[in-house]
């Protein structure tokens, strides 16, 4: 059985127009990179992957993950972590609650829970942030919490939005090492959609290009 | 999934909830006008009812005023509206709009009082310019309010239907780009009415047409503000359907229920007349395009414009103002301009009749907005789980929440009552909870539906994608994050319910009453200060509704920068 993440004969079409055909496989700690312009149907794709696809457009193909196939799955029930390009850091939870509120019901007990968090506050650098209301930190500051956030709910596979794209030029790329890095130290499966060459070059992988 | 499972009871719940009681009320309505009600002997189908209508003394003239006062009143606030939004500059815009938008919560009552107690002969007006302006030591005998022409009437409801038609049009206006078309306007030469007639209007229009059919319905139809401001002799249709309705001459209910239908085919007629308003509007509009007339020199229209939407606004606040200090005043004779003492005697002496219509008017309108806010937003998480997926019939049907805005209230409150009555259930507090929420719930889901589509759905995928079912990311994401919304959509709905009058009086059957249906009955009486506290009441309960909603909010996400700003 393969582990990883499968993407077995994906077909995604809009109005019988075939947009995106895609049929691989991305192995654990490997970054499988879609490029391709606006319209290119790349947001299709991960939409798709991510369970909240349009019912517009009409999709077949299945999606494993480590051999599971999540493709009928709820969104909730696909345990894939997703980054977008803005960090959505839940705007009524302090930066511990955004934390907390991904952390898994199985880890049981405050004590516990708080320890799990402040562990992952400190990884990224964010030591004693907790408490912040999560406006008030500075961008590079939110990614962070927002990347700690998606791997602290544990997921077996990482999809990725353009999650460096609105980042400024020096953080872009301090950001794509943490991202890449954590994901290659911690074997997660990757998919990253993007427009910018810059991406797909720093992830190293490989790559599918969607034309229009 | 349990949540959908829910979520689905959503729109079949509401709909139902809606369409049973317009159309028990239309039913009601149509078989009693056409003279079967075997309760009162009438067994057979005929044209009787209506001959009986046809005899009534000046019923022509109570379907004009009806018209006439309903429709002017309507377009005049429109044309308000449209002048004012293209004269005032975005930060007159911004700071007469926060002026203005608490007297929406006002009910409808109030207002009419407020304003009659500002121009009536023994009025605000009157005691302060007098006797030094006027020599007057006793009010003039001339009749101000209630006039023949319907005049107080028509200014009561311009009052009353500006800020709503202009918190409409501002609550459309981000979906259109008003600058960018402006500084086309301005740059083609157009003056700044002219450019923002033809750029801007059309598109803003297209957006508030219901409203503005809602508000000619309302206008046609309405019966508290008529009673208080309107012409007496005759009344409007819809005020003489009231009398008819509770006459102790039985016979009469038989001409009520024609007159219902005949009501129906005023407001009716009143939609048909604005539809071709609308056109030769349109047609004028592109005259003046085509033509290239720009109108630069419009700085004493601009002026009027903006004059005519504060004036009605002071009037209202005048007229509150004035009703406040009524309810406190202790002996205020004409023409002196503030009463000699004030006292709370009047307010010891009404409070203790004032509890029971109070409860009544606090836990329907709790339970009434409540229950809204719960279908409200049943509804719309029913559409996002099915968006797309909807058969057009589906993605429609909810429309069917606006139906009760545009069917005028007198032509089926009639019917449902007789309904009430024949198995009854008329005077419970569930029949009249059911009547409530008919006209709670569209406010509710309108308010709500605009700020609930506009959130950032990304929000709701990183909550799935954190493994949180729907109904978690309701009550830990979508919930908390439109509290502020949720919140002021219920505050709405419980403004609605307290100034609801005809389904009050109708339902409630007299054993149960609210401070609205209490303050108009005292109308007739013409005890000012039993008048100005209940009034004042009328005031306070939605004001307070929307202090706890902006309260909590504001206090919950005190150290939420995020949540404060929206």
């Amino acid at each position: 059985m393969a582990t990883g993440l499968t993407l077995q004969n994906i077909l995604i079409a809009l109005n019988g127009h075939a947009l995106v055909a895609v049929n691989t496989h991305v192995s654990h700690g490997d970054i499988l990179t879609i490029m391709g312009p606006s319209g290119s149907g790349k947001s299709s794709l991960f939409a798709f992957l991510a369970g909240f696809l349009d019912p517009a457009f009409t999709a077949s193909g299945r999606i494993l993950v480590d051999g599971d196939d999540i493709t009928e799955k709820p969104p909730y029930q696909r345990h894939l972590g997703l980054l977008f390009q803005d960090p959505l850091l839940f705007p009524h939870m302090n930066v511990a609650g955004n934390l907390l509120f991904a952390l898994p019901p199985e880890i049981k007990g405050r004590a516990a829970r708080d320890a799990r968090v402040e562990e992952a506050l400190l990884e990224a650098g964010l030591e004693g942030f907790g408490a912040r209301d999560p406006d008030t930190l500075s961008g590079g500051q939110k990614a962070r919490v927002a990347l700690m956030r998606t791997l602290l709910s544990e997921p077996k596979a990482l999809l990725l939005d353009e999650p460096f794209s609105k980042l400024d030029m020096n953080l872009r790329a301090q950001m794509r090492d943490i991202v890449f890095g954590t994901a290659k130290r911690l074997k997660l499966p990757v998919v990253l959609v993007t427009h910018d060459e810059a991406d797909a070059e720093a992830a190293g992988g490989d790559i599918i290009r969607l034309d229009l | 999934m349990a949540g959908a499972r829910f979520s689905k009871l959503g729109p079949p719940l509401t709909i139902a909830l809606l369409t049973i009681p317009l159309l028990a009320g239309v039913v009601g309505t149509v078989l009693p006008a056409f003279g079967y009600l075997p309760a009162l002997g009438g067994n057979m189908f005929s044209f009787q009812p209506f001959q009986m209508l046809l005899a009534e003394p000046g019923l022509s003239r109570s379907v004009l005023s009806s018209l006439i006062s309903g429709l002017g009143a309507s377009s005049i606030a429109l044309i308000i509206v449209m002048l004012f939004l293209a004269a005032a500059s975005a930060k007159t815009l911004a700071r007469l709009t926060a002026a203005i938008s608490p007297l929406l919560s006002v009910p409808h009552a109030a207002a009419a009082f407020g304003l009659a107690f500002l121009i009536a002969p023994t009025g605000m007006i009157a005691r302060i310019i007098s006797p030094e302006l006027t020599g007057w030591q006793s009010p003039p005998d001339v009749l101000i309010v209630n006039d023949a022409m319907g005049l107080a009437l028509m200014a009561g409801l311009i009052a009353k239907e500006l800020p709503f038609l202009l918190l409409i049009a501002l609550a459309a206006m981000p979906q259109i780009p008003v600058r960018q078309s402006r500084q086309i306007g301005a740059s083609l030469g157009y003056g700044r009415i002219m450019g923002f007639i033809v750029t801007v209007w059309p598109g803003l229009y297209r957006q508030m047409r219901l409203a503005v059919f809602a508000v000619i319905a309302f206008s046609t139809s309405v019966v508290d503000v008529a009673l208080i401001l309107g012409p007496q002799s005759p009344a409007t249709l819809s005020v003489r359907l009231v009398s008819w309705m509770n006459d102790p001459d039985l016979s009469l209910r038989f001409v009520a229920a024609a007159g219902a239908l005949m009501q129906f085919g005023v407001t009716l007629i009143a939609f048909i007349i604005w539809l071709g308003l609308e056109t030769v509007g349109g047609k004028a509009r592109q005259y003046l395009a085509s033509n290239g007339i720009r109108f630069v020199h419009d700085r004493s229209l601009r002026t009027a414009g903006i004059c005519a939407m504060l004036l009605p606004a002071f009037a209202l606040f005048g007229g509150l103002a004035t009703l406040a200090i009524w309810s406190v005043s202790g002996l205020w004779q004409f023409p002196d301009a503030w009463p000699k003492n004030l006292t709370l005697t009047g307010w010891s002496a009404a409070f203790e009749r004032m509890i029971p219509p109070l409860v009544t008017t606090l836990t329907l309108g709790v339970v009434a907005s409540l229950t809204a806010g719960t279908l409200a937003i049943l509804c719309l998480m029913r559409e996002d789980e099915t968006l797309a997926k909807q058969s057009f019939v589906q993605r429609h049907s909810l429309a069917i929440i606006y139906l009760p805005l545009l069917v005028p209230q007198a032509a089926f409150l009639f019917g449902l009552q007789f309904m009430f009555v024949t198995f009854q259930i008329d005077g419970m507090f569930f029949s009249l909870l059911v009547v409530h929420l008919v006209f709670v719930t569209p406010y509710v889901f309108l308010s709500l539906s605009d700020p609930w589509r506009a959130m950032d759905k990304r929000f709701l995928s990183v909550s799935a994608a954190l493994g949180k079912s729907p109904w978690q990311s309701f009550f830990k994401v979508r919930g908390p994050m439109l509290l502020k919304a949720i919140l002021s959509a219920i505050a709405l709905g419980f403004a609605v319910s307290a100034a609801q009058y005809l389904a009050t009086v109708l339902v409630g059957a007299g054993r149960l009453t609210t401070i609205t249906t209490e303050a108009v009955a005292l109308s007739s009486g013409g005890n000012r200060r039993v008048i100005g506290i209940y009034a004042m009441m009328q005031m306070l309960l939605p004001l307070l509704a929307f202090a706890i909603a902006s309260l909590i909010p504001a206090y919950v996400w005190r150290n939420r920068r995020g949540l404060s700003g929206s």
